[in-house]
């Protein structure tokens, strides 16, 4: 027996359109295996991560917020990731340029404590976006001069980054009044002209999930309207057609990277500013990571990112509970968000092709 | 009839949409060499993919050496002693010419016997061939030759040859016919398809042509003449194109010693080249496929940048400009390879005519796109092109290759280049929008453009050019008027001179010694 994948001439468009909902299919039942597994009750997992969050009683005051706290960064990065993924630049580093945006950006805003002005948190969104932009820079410029790979030199830096963190806390932005402890001043509680809280009590919403918003529809206009996602789709599908067009490889590359970076630094600053509060070794937390899924979870379309930014971010809030009521280690959680992008990658493998078994042949 | 070595009878294979082939019945008899003719979606390849194992018909048999003849796959085609030599080689640039004719076999034997035998056949069909040279350096006759002697290897009762003179000079295409001759005199039937009418005429004993899937005539070609061969696939008159020798005025495009580095280690790298182009003019630059064709294409759209002071569009350098400023000055162009080059297979037509028209059509405004425009612009396009698809919106994948190339070509000159660079205006397209694409290029020089048209087909050059050189090895042949020149002249162009000097040298010494 030998199997073989055979292209499809011609992909059905609904499947393909179906495929991130098969994904989620199967992502629910390998995971419910893998809770079977574990000790729990597969059903009652699989409720308390995507039911419980929403329409529990008891956790939904809570966690229902918490949707759009999440989901926010998530979506901002992944729009700008989708820009570059579309175009064939694979920045994978999105979680480094996360780190120094909210490093940048909470130092501007340190710096001017105790001061307090309404121009203070805006300087502080800019500086952000330029730190994650500069960090993204350093990838595009290696890449269009020297032609090193994007991929190996954006992920390498997200460890440069985590080290610049760790400094940072227990030096530089060190909390002068924190006796001694690492991690800077706390921008959410003490300093208000800093500080990015919830523009409506209890709705989770906060000026970085507005400006996921604004960047779907602008990625959106981007890619419908503009010559930039016309080029940018052009090479992606075709790099030669692109070059003929006369679309400048060198500016797609400082376009998409520089873009990604300074909406995953700006997503750092909201973080760093509201829902972190300060900057600490561990202010981290893999959102740059994940949302390389959501970029591909919503099919590199703004629309789409936005929803898989929402499912994402159940997930997390969902594998918390989990955690909390079922016992569930950290590990699994991952490895059930690990899943999901790893049905929605072999769905479309389905969707696009087929298998064929033959029986093997006598040479 | 019972003594044919392959009859086929009531052959049918439909596609969604389509009936590729429909009751197609036709013998070849031992030792003949068949022509196929038709116009490109005529179903030409479905029926050779047929009889090859790679398609399986809905009705119809075939009976090949007096048995049923189904063959599941293409081993089981080879193994009943059917061999095809494909229009595009699969050929692996980096192995030898040995290593690869053994990757191409079904049981191939030792490394040293394959060599032998490799030298024994190539000499015994006057095929020169060195099993020890690696393909990459290779020109595209010789290439030719390692898939023709993998499939004599096989000692086949039934060769088929797709297309296979489109990348050979003259003298390469005489040694290919006296080789398919001599094969023809052993024994071996040959299945010739080609849309070269003369080589038919002159290689082919019988013919069959198809048209929308259905044996429409068989002929002995050698008694119609080309035209009506060509009037018997298309089935109706045939336009030819026509041209009235325009005055031709200044010089549009001046190239002057450009050189270029090869952009890989299999390009060519452009040596010295040196021409001019004036208005109404026609420039033909032939040659043998690899010899830096699509270099000087890219060099000349601006795909890579010429040096300075090697280019110059109307006196002015334009040799650092990138293409869509040297569009915006009148330099178009049209690379040769459709799919994925001059067009995005995935992508609308209408957003492939944006593709290029967006700086001389005005299809976007401060950045933002005009959608309407572009599909207005790509309508016309369609519309005068005669582009047969449901409309703008299809991808440009699904248009046939002759309907896509229309597309491609009508796109620039509707936007009224003032010189227009095209590189195989006509490769792999049906009789009716060839003719059609000549006229159009013809057209375009009579309102005053400079037309450069650098294409493997030498008849086609000879139909529409005022001058021809050729390309060879990156160098440039001098100049000459196209009329009055002889196929032994052009064929030297195309060698390069070089080539005869050693050639030559080398028979005086072995006549010496």
């Amino acid at each position: 027996m030998r199997f073989r994948l055979e292209k499809r001439p011609a992909p059905s468009q609904l499947l393909l359109a179906l495929t991130p909902l098969f994904a989620v299919l199967a992502t629910m039942i390998a995971g419910g295996v893998m809770f079977w597994s574990l000790g729990a009750d597969p059903l009652e997992a699989i409720r308390t991560i995507f039911w419980d969050p929403l329409f529990d009683e008891t956790f939904s005051a809570y966690s229902r917020p918490q949707l759009l706290v999440k989901a926010g960064p998530l979506i901002l990065i992944a729009i700008g990731l989708a820009l570059g993924f579309k175009a064939g630049i694979w920045n994978i580093g999105a979680e480094g340029q996360y780190i120094i945006g909210a490093v940048v950006g909470a130092g501007v805003g340190l710096a001017f404590y105790p001061t307090e002005n309404r121009l203070i948190f805006p300087a502080m969104v800019l500086a952000g976006a330029f730190g994650g932009w500069a960090w993204a820079m350093i990838p595009a410029i290696l890449k269009t001069r020297f032609g090193t790979n994007e991929i190996l030199v954006s992920l390498m830096l997200v460890y440069v980054a985590e080290n610049i963190l760790a400094s940072v806390s227990s030096g530089l932005l060190r909390n002068p009044d924190g006796m001694g402890f690492p991690g800077s001043r706390n921008l959410a509680r003490d300093y208000p002209a800093a500080s990015n809280l919830e523009i409506f009590a209890g709705s989770g919403m906060h000026w970085g999930v507005v400006a996921a918003f604004i960047a779907v529809i602008f990625a959106y206009v981007l890619m419908t309207r503009h010559k930039m996602g016309f080029s940018i789709r052009l090479a992606g599908e075709a790099p030669k057609a692109a070059r003929f067009a006369g679309i400048s490889p060198t500016r797609l590359v400082l376009f998409s990277l520089g873009t990604a970076g300074a909406l995953a630094g700006m997503a750092g600053l909201f973080e760093v500013a509201g829902p972190a509060g300060q900057i600490s070794i561990d202010f981290n937390s893999g959102y740059g990571f994940t949302a390389i899924i959501v970029a591909f979870l919503g099919r590199l379309h703004p629309i789409g990112i936005l929803l898989a930014g929402l499912l994402m971010a159940l997930t997390y809030i969902g594998g918390e509970l989990a955690q909390l009521m079922l016992g569930m280690p950290a590990a699994a959680i991952q490895l059930f968000q690990g899943m999901l992008l790893f049905f929605l990658l072999a769905m479309d493998v389905f969707a696009n092709y087929r298998i064929r078994i033959r029986s093997r042949e006598v040479a | 009839m019972t003594d044919a070595l392959l009859t086929l009878e009531g052959l049918t294979k439909a596609y969604p949409g389509v009936v590729a082939n429909d009751a197609v019945s036709f013998a070849i008899q031992p030792g003949e060499v068949h022509a196929l003719l038709g116009e490109n979606g005529a179903g030409k390849s479905t029926l050779v993919k047929t009889i090859y194992g790679l398609v399986k018909p809905d009705a119809g048999q075939m009976v090949f050496g007096g048995r049923p003849f189904a063959p599941a796959n293409p081993r089981a085609a080879r193994a009943a002693g059917v061999a095809m030599v494909f229009q595009h080689f699969s050929l692996f640039d980096a192995l030898s010419v040995a290593e690869n004719i053994a990757l191409g076999m079904d049981n191939p034997p030792g490394q040293r016997q394959l060599s032998a035998s490799i030298r024994d056949v190539s000499e015994a069909y006057g095929l020169p061939l060195d099993p020890d040279r690696v393909v990459g350096d290779l020109s595209a006759g010789e290439r030719q030759r390692v898939e023709i002697v993998r499939c004599l290897l096989q000692n086949p009762k039934l060769l088929i040859m797709d297309e296979p003179t489109s990348v050979l000079t003259p003298q390469e295409v005489q040694i290919l016919f006296h080789t398919l001759r001599k094969l023809a005199s052993e024994g071996t039937s040959i299945l010739y398809i080609s849309h070269k009418l003369e080589e038919i005429r002159a290689l082919c004993e019988d013919a069959t042509v198809l048209r929308l899937g259905k044996v429409v005539a068989t002929c002995d070609p050698r008694e119609k003449t080309a035209r009506e061969l060509a009037e018997m696939m298309v089935g109706t008159t045939l336009h030819v194109p026509e041209r009235e020798g325009g005055e031709s005025g200044d010089v549009l495009l001046q190239v002057s010693g450009l050189s270029l580095p090869a952009p890989s280690d299999f390009g060519t790298p452009l040596r010295d080249i040196t021409f001019a182009v004036r208005a109404g003019e026609v420039l033909g630059i032939g040659g043998v496929a690899g010899n830096g064709q699509d270099e000087l294409l890219d060099a000349l759209s601006g795909e890579r940048f010429a040096p300075a002071g090697s280019l110059f569009l109307r006196g002015q350098d334009v040799g650092r400009l990138r293409p869509n400023a040297r569009r915006a000055l009148g330099l178009l162009a049209a690379p040769e390879e459709r799919l994925g080059h001059a067009a995005a297979p995935e992508m609308s037509l209408t957003e492939n005519a944006l593709l290029t028209g967006d700086v001389r059509q005005k299809l976007s405004n401060r950045g933002f796109i005009r959608w309407g425009k572009a599909r207005d612009f790509a309508k016309s396009v369609i519309d005068t092109f005669d582009v047969r698809t449901p409309g703008p919106e299809t991808a440009a994948g699904a248009l046939s290759g002759g309907n896509l190339q229309k597309f491609v070509i009508g796109r620039e000159i509707l936007q009224k280049p003032d010189v227009f660079v095209v590189n195989q205006p006509t490769w792999g397209v049906d009789a009716s929008a060839a003719a059609a694409i000549r006229q159009a290029l013809l057209d375009l020089a009579q309102s005053g453009a400079a037309v450069i048209v650098i294409s493997q087909d030498l008849d086609e050059l000879m139909d529409i050019c005022d001058h021809f050189t050729a390309l060879n090895e990156g160098r440039i042949a001098p100049i000459r008027p196209a009329s009055g020149l002889t196929i032994d002249e052009v064929g030297l162009m195309m060698g390069g001179a070089h080539d005869m000097h050693e050639a030559e040298t080398a028979a005086r010494a072995e006549a010496e010694a």
